[in-house]
């Protein structure tokens, strides 16, 4: 149980390095929200799947409810952090931020 | 073991807040700033629970995860509503975008010179 805890964990310590890694040095913005929109729901729903099984481990009715609460979260996220990817990427569009193409500087 | 790899992974997850930070304060236009701010809240979901665990009062930080939760959607939701009302507007997208020549196609620049 505790290997499984530390693995996920640091799968999602993975992940949000890896978005921040994206936003950092992608060249323009849908790139980086490309990197950022996947990574970091991935990341998030890892460690909160971790929380809940480590809030398990001591098995009484008040630690279910909690972890039930804990999921309810990572379902949310899942859920809610694509949508604010769609609806931030909705807006440069409408705004007008043109992609980048080859040849052209970061920026 | 498990109390010092959460240890662990709170720090490292503070130390990359503070890396997607630099989005936020140079990125080039305003919604580079606002998907740095999302990626900050959804980090900051993640350590409140992370925190709960190492002060042994995860039944409190739950329910401040999920109202942090939500707030940060409902944030992220309403600043690109406004950037998407305010879009006819070529004096505020003057005043909010930062370098317009590069964020602004043919379309817009015309309506200005005209």
């Amino acid at each position: 149980m505790n290997i499984l805890i530390i693995c996920l964990l640091f799968a999602g310590l993975f992940f949000f390095a890896v978005g921040v890694i994206g936003i950092l040095r992608l060249p323009d913005f849908y790139s980086r929200l490309h990197a950022a929109g996947k990574a970091d729901s991935i990341a998030a729903v890892l460690v909160i799947f971790a929380i809940a099984l480590y809030n398990l481990q001591d098995f009484s009715l008040g630690n279910i409810l909690v972890s039930i609460k804990i999921l309810f979260i990572a379902v949310f996220i899942y859920i809610a952090s694509p949508t604010a990817t769609h609806a931030i990427t909705k807006a440069a569009l409408v705004i007008g931020v043109t992609p980048w193409v080859k040849g052209e500087g970061k920026r | 073991m498990v109390d010092n790899g959460i240890l662990i992974a709170a720090i490292v997850i503070i130390l990359l807040m503070f890396l997607s930070l630099f989005r936020v304060i140079g990125g080039p236009t305003v919604l580079d700033r606002i998907l740095g701010g999302n990626m900050i809240g959804t980090k900051t979901t993640a350590v409140l629970l992370l925190i709960g665990v190492l002060y042994e009062d995860l039944g409190m930080f739950v329910d401040i995860a999920i109202a942090y939760a939500l707030l940060n959607f409902i944030a992220t939701l309403g600043a690109t509503k406004f950037f998407l009302r305010k879009r006819n507007s070529a004096e505020i997208l003057e005043a909010v975008l930062d370098e317009k020549a590069i964020l602004l196609d043919g379309e817009s620049s015309k309506e200005e010179s005209s």
